[in-house]
This record gives C-alpha cells, structure tokens and sequence, in this order.
C-alpha cells in the first residue's frame, strides 16, 4: 500500500512539473507577510485557508449560541410549568422569581427567538457556511495560489468578527437584546419605544448586521473576481467542479441582494434616528399619537424580503455544491447531469428574485400580486426536482463509501425534499391563508434550509478535514453524529407540522390561553427533549472536531478520498501559494470516476488519445 | 486604491482581458447600484400609494449634472496626459477635477439648504425624505470618490516623474471610479424628474 501512495505522489508531481503554469510566485518573497508570525498566521492572516478555518471556528461558536438559545426557548414551550431557577445564574434578570419558581421573561423569549434566527441565518449559514468553504476551496479547486484579494479577504473576515463582537455584546444590554423577530418588521423595528429591544438593543443590532454585510460584500467581490480571473490553465468554467459554481452563484446572489438590504436598514436607521416617516404612519404608542405620518411598513417588507429571499438561498446553495461533490466522490460515479446541475442553480438563482412577496401573502398585498409569486415560486421545484433527481441518479448502483461525510450527503437530500414538498404547500397563497405564521412554516424552513444546510455543512466538514488540518475526523463519533441527528431532527421539526395544521401560531411565548391548542402539550414535551438530544450530538461532533485537529489519525497520502479535483493534489500540509512547484494545469472535467476501467483520473491527467472531456463539448 | 490590495497580476490565467481590480471595481460598483435600486424602488412603491408631496427640485441639482459630467472630463484628460507623459497637463487637470469634485459635495449641501428654504425637510412627507436620502448617500459615495482622489494627487505630488503601467492602472481605477459616481448622479435626477 505504502509504496502504491508513494509512486502516486510522484506520479502528481510529475504531472504538475511538465504540464504545469509556471507562474514565478515563489520567486516573489511576499510570501513572508502571510506567515511569518503568530500573527500573521493565526490572526490576521491573509491565507485563504486559515481565514476558511477563522470563519468555520466563528460560525461554530454562533452554532452553539444560537442552538442554545433555541433550547432556553424549547424549555419554555415544552416544559411551561418547570421551574428555570437553575438558568439564573446565566440569564440572571431574565429569569423572574415568584413562589421559588423561576419564570423565563417573556420579553426575553422574544429576543432569545429574534437572535437565534438572525445568528443561526446570517453568522452560520451564510458566514459559517459560504464563508468557510468558498474560502477553503475556490482557491484550491480553480487553482490559485490565493484569492484576487487577500487583504480584502482578511477584512471580510475581520467585518464578520466586528459584527458577531457588536450582535454578543447587545445580549447584555440591560434592556436586552433585538425582540422584534429576525426579520426586523417596523413598527417594532423602527420606534425605541415600541419593546425594551427597541432601544439599543435593535441600534446595535442594525449596526452589527450593516458590518455582516460589509463582510459579505467584500467576500463576494473576491469570490466572483477568483472564479472568472483566477482559474488556472485548462479550467474552463464547464470544468468546475460543483461546489465552485455554487460558491460562485451564491457570491452573485449576495452582491446583488445585500446591497437592497442595507437600503432598508437605511430607511430604518432613519424613521429611528431622524423622524422620518419612511415605514410609519398613524401611530399610538402608551396612548400617544405619534408624529410619524404617511409612512408604509409594508415597503420594508418587500425591501427586506428582496434580500430575505434570495438569502435562503445564499444559505441552500453551497450546501447543494458541497453535496454534489462529496457524493460523486463517494459513490465513485460521476455526477449524474453535471450541465443539468449548473443550470439548475442558475435558474434558483433567477428565479430567487421575483418571489420575494410570498413571504408576504397576508401582509395585504393584492391577492392578483400574489398569483404572479405563487406561479414563479412554484417553478423553483423545477429546477429543485432536477437537483434531487441528479443526486438520487449520482447514488444509483454507486459503489456508495458510507462514511460521515457521504452519510450527511445523502441526509441532506433526504430534508431537502421532505423541506421542499412542504414548500409547495407554503407557496400557495390560498393554503397560505391557513398556514402562515404557525408551527408548519417554522416546520418547512427548518428543514429544508436550517437542517438541511447544516447537513451540508457537515458533510463539507467530514470531508475536507483532511485538507484543512492533515488528519481525519473520528469516523465511529461521526456515524453517531450523524445517525442521531438525522433521527433527532426530524423528532423535532416532522410534530410541527402537525402543530401547524392545527393553526397553532408561531413565536408564542404560552399557550395557556387558547384551550384548543392545549392537547399539544405533550407533543411540545417531545420535541424538547428532541431538541436536548440533538443539542447533546452536536457537541459530541464539536468535541470530535477539536479533538481530531490535535489528535486525529493522521492522512498520510495527499488524495485520502481518491477525488479528482485539484485540492487533493497540493502537499498534505499546502502552505501559502498551495503548490509548493507550479500551478497544475487542467485536462479535464472533475467528475471522471470509474472511466475506462479506473477507480478515478485526477483532472490533472491529460486525455488520453481520442478520449473526449465530459465537461467541454 | 492601493495597488498591493490586489495581486499585482493575474498569475494563473493566460488570457485576461480585464485586470482583475478593475473586474473587482465593476462588481462593487453593481452592487452600489443594487443598493439605489432598492431606494429608487421604495421611492416608486411609496409614491403609487399616495398621500405623496410633489415639490420641484433644486435646480442645483441640475447645475451638479452637469458639473460631474465636466469632473469625469477632466480627469478623463488626466488620465490621458498622465499616460502620454505630459506632466504638467495631468497634475494641474487633476487638481482641477479633484476641486470639482468637492465643489459637487458643497454644492449639493447648498441644494439641500434651498430645499429646506422651500419648505422641504427631512421630517415630513415621505417625498421630501427620499430626495434627501437618495441625494445624501449618493453624495457618500462621491465623498468615497475624494478620498481616493485625495490618494491620485498625493501620488501625483510624491512620486517622481515616471509612467509605469502600475500607476496608469491606479489612476484609472479612480477615473473609473469618478465615471461611475457620475453616471449614478446622472440615473438619479432623471429618475426624480421622471417621477415628479
């Protein structure tokens, strides 16, 4: 085996040195500003890879900030009579006394609902998530020594930092935190006076999501420059791998969404701090007329909802690119459909700009308005279907490796499509009528792009750990991991919908109220401690994660998976600039498994004579 | 712009035909334009559900057209004289356009007064707040536009006399820049006119 890995390593290097681009960057010594110190390398580092793993870190300690919160308010729901003395000592004034029982602030419960959704949205699955691995593989996967940018890659990092440092410290405002909902609506959103989160806590978290976007706009720049200037000799956008196109896409998407976005916070910023009346008109708070007059909350909405909908998919899209990838490579088969593939996600991404209003089919917009949403909303199954159809096809009589990372894969289609059936149901703004803002939407968007994207986050974890920190994840820990959070999930989020059918309203603090709700209390019960459970597995996986960064077993060839795309043909360890030599050159597309009798040609290996390339036609 | 930000040159691909800088400026130059899209829209939305202000704009407003157009054509030459070596030409049209430039931020600040003059405050009906707005972020972004002139004259008075492709690059990157602000303020007073 040793001397198989030894020959192959050489056989690559061969391969870089002859058909390689010779691009003189070692001769350059600028080499010594990126990692010439502990600082240089560990925090403001300019590398690629590192500031990958400075956003994986980051948005893992959001992961668990927000996962907590979501249980502090699962112990609320499922358990309402409990006593949470046992959280005073963390959540201190938020926690009332009466009697010796601890009673959850209900104001607090708004705002533990608010964050958990702007953190779990914007610092995990678009920073944690796009920022992680558009940083760790662009580069890698087109062949650059790094991106256009490193400094602006290095600030976007450093934007994302700012805003997770402002978002943390308006938890302990004593007024609290934001508790208007994640999506920020005026009037909440616009008068201080409207909820103690009004005040400072809403000014700071504008403040802190204006820097997230920053972060994100200076990310997606260096993204979409890398991609078109970047890509090394031979890589023709039709020999992308998947993961690029979707890195790609997505950095697109965020340029031409978030700008909108901050035109609304804008606005906001203005209502709160000028008087103006952008989003206000006619109102009385504590009895007293306001001065705000002629302004429309709903024109918020479909400024936020611009960006709101295509950031879902800012969120779906790497994950689906990450999934495509891992499960070519470990049924060893092509990509079943790869031009298919990459239309598709150019079409969710066309399409994600004209459905924003379906998020607001009750907000009174003209219901003929709406037909035209529920028609485009509906054509995103299509190319969805087509997605989900490739992927089953990819895994159809693959000689399917099952490990963490492939597992997650196949998970992920699994929630994308029990998620995305109850998305056309939600489309509809007939059945809308019934099911908006009740436990079935928080059931539908839960898995389809929070477990789902998670999914494929995971999945990218497990499998490029290798190349991030020179050693495997656990395999035995990960398979728990995975098992359990697959079954967990949907313990939680699968009762929802039945909750939502119901009419049982989200973002209720109690249901003491309302009787017919009250033989849900047991269902509640069940998914709380679903919820427990699946916490518990996620930090199984986070120690799993930091463990194996120390103490992993070691990967002791460069290519561990035997995956065509050009990461896996850098050193074990690649320092800056990934190739030690030259640039390797491309020859083909990334998808050539099991071909004329080979397992798998890396895309550095030219055609053969008369062989024709999958990718370029 | 500071040319180390980016890589110098494309390193890996042999075909470029766009610098890559200049290729990043484009991209953060649409997502500007996203952004007014936003408020353009909003300003289109709001004025359809009525209880709208029609008011007339400051004819400075017309005034700073013009003279961002005549900026751009400055610095246009500029950058011309630059690349021929004419010295003398390009740092004095620079100094030009860079004092155009900040007579474009003054006098829409004096716009803004005569607005208010008018009656027309930030507070108030909606129509009025969407001019200030619109105007006063565009004005940010011109502001954004002197500081990296403020980087061309300082470059222009320390370096010594030579013409290399780096500061060719460099000084184009602002003129682009320059051309872009222009174009956007030119959008801009046609869309409140057509809509007023």
């Amino acid at each position: 085996m040793a001397t198989i890995t030894t020959t192959k390593i050489s056989e690559t290097d061969l391969l870089i040195e002859e058909y390689g681009y010779d691009d003189h960057f070692h001769e350059h010594h600028d080499e010594d500003k990126f990692q010439s110190g502990f600082i240089t390398t560990y925090i403001f580092s300019q590398d690629h890879k590192m500031i990958a793993k400075q956003f994986l870190i980051t948005g893992m300690f959001w992961g668990v900030m927000g996962a907590m919160m979501s249980l502090v308010f699962r112990m609320q729901l499922g358990f309402p009579e409990e006593s949470l003395m046992w959280l005073k000592p963390i959540l201190g004034k938020w926690i009332t006394v009466a009697d010796g029982v601890g009673t959850l602030a209900p104001e607090f419960y708004y705002a533990l609902v608010t964050i958990h959704g702007t953190v779990i949205v914007f610092f995990v699955l678009t920073a944690g998530l796009s920022g992680t691995f558009s940083n760790l593989l662009i580069p890698l996967q087109v062949g650059a020594r790094d991106m256009a940018s490193p400094l602006l890659n290095m600030l976007s990092y450093w934007f994302f930092f700012l805003a997770g440092a402002i978002m943390f410290a308006s938890l302990f405002l004593s007024t609290g935190p934001f508790s208007g909902g994640w999506t920020a609506y005026p009037p909440l959103s616009a008068l201080s006076q409207a909820s103690a989160g009004s005040g400072a806590g809403m000014t700071m978290w504008t403040v802190s999501l204006v820097f997230f976007v920053v972060s994100v706009l200076l990310g997606g720049i260096n993204y979409v420059t890398t991609v078109l200037n970047l890509r090394t000799k031979g890589m023709t956008m039709w020999r992308l791998p998947l993961t690029i196109w979707a890195f790609f896409i997505t950095a697109i998407l965020g340029i031409l969404s978030f700008p909108v976005l901050v035109s609304a916070f804008f606005l906001l910023m203005c209502d709160r701090a000028l008087q103006t009346s952008f989003f206000l008109s006619e109102i009385f708070v504590g009895g007293q007329a306001l001065e705000h007059v002629g302004g429309s909350p709903i024109l918020y909405q479909h400024l936020f909802w611009f960006l709101g909908h295509p950031e879902v998919y800012i969120i779906i899209l790497p994950a689906m690119g990450i999934v495509s990838e891992v499960l070519s490579v470990h049924a060893r088969k092509p990509i079943f459909g790869y031009r298919a593939m990459v239309y598709s996600i150019l079409a969710i991404a066309f399409l994600s700009f004209i459905v924003w209003a379906h998020h607001m089919f009750m907000s009174g917009v003209n219901p003929f308005i709406s037909n035209f949403f529920v028609i485009f909303t509906l054509i995103i199954a299509v190319p969805s279907a087509v997605k989900v159809f490739n992927w089953i096809a990819t895994l159809y009589g693959g000689n399917i490796r099952f490990n963490a990372a492939s597992l997650f894969s196949i998970g992920f289609v699994s929630m994308f499509i029990s998620g995305g059936l109850t998305g056309i149901f939600l489309g509809n703004s007939a059945i809308d009528i019934q099911m908006h803002d009740t436990y079935f939407v928080v059931a539908h968007f839960h898995i389809v792009m929070g477990v789902a994207a998670f999914f494929g986050m995971f999945a990218g974890v497990y499998h490029w750990f290798p190349k991030m920190y020179a050693r495997f994840m656990n395999e035995t820990l990960g398979r728990i991991h995975f098992w359990g959070t697959l079954i967990g999930a949907y313990a939680v989020f699968w009762p929802m919908h039945y909750l939502g059918m119901a009419g049982v309203p989200r973002r209720y603090y109690s249901f003491d109220t309302f009787e017919n709700f009250s033989h849900f209390a047991n269902i509640n019960k069940f998914i709380t401690i679903a919820a427990v459970v699946v916490f518990a597995l996620q930090v199984l996986f986070i120690i799993n994660f930091f463990y194996s960064i120390f103490k992993g077993k070691k990967v002791t060839s460069r290519n561990p998976w035997g995956a065509n795309t050009l990461e896996w043909t850098t050193p074990i360890e690649a320092g800056h600039g990934n190739w030690p030599g030259k640039i390797p050159a491309v020859q083909r597309w990334a998808y050539d498994y099991g071909k004329d009798g080979k397992d798998f040609i890396s895309q550095i290996i030219p055609l053969s004579d008369g062989e024709k390339d999958n990718g370029d036609h | 712009m500071n040319a180390t930000i980016f890589n110098r040159e494309p390193k890996t691909q042999t075909k470029n035909r766009i610098h890559p800088q200049k290729f990043a400026l484009w991209i953060a130059c649409a997502s500007i334009v996203m952004m007014f899209v936003g408020f353009t829209s909003a300003f289109v939305v709001r004025r359809a559900a009525g209880n709208w202000l029609e008011f007339d704009l400051p004819n400075l407003f017309f005034w700073n057209a013009g003279l961002i157009v005549l900026t751009s054509l400055v610095l246009h030459f500029s950058k011309v004289t630059f690349r021929n070596g004419d010295f003398t030409k390009y740092k004095s049209l620079l100094v030009i356009g860079a004092l155009m430039g900040l007579g474009f931020v003054v006098l829409q600040y004096e716009a803004w007064i005569e607005m208010t003059n008018n009656g027309i405050f930030m507070t108030g009906n909606p129509a009025g707040s969407f001019v200030y707005v619109i105007s006063g972020v565009h004005a940010a972004h011109v502001l954004g536009g002197l500081v990296a002139l403020t980087a061309a004259l300082i470059h222009a008075f320390s370096l010594k006399n030579f013409v290399t492709p780096q500061r060719i690059h460099r000084l184009d990157l602002t003129v682009t820049y320059w051309h872009f602000v222009g174009l956007l303020w030119l959008y801009l007073i046609f869309f409140l006119v057509l809509n007023s």
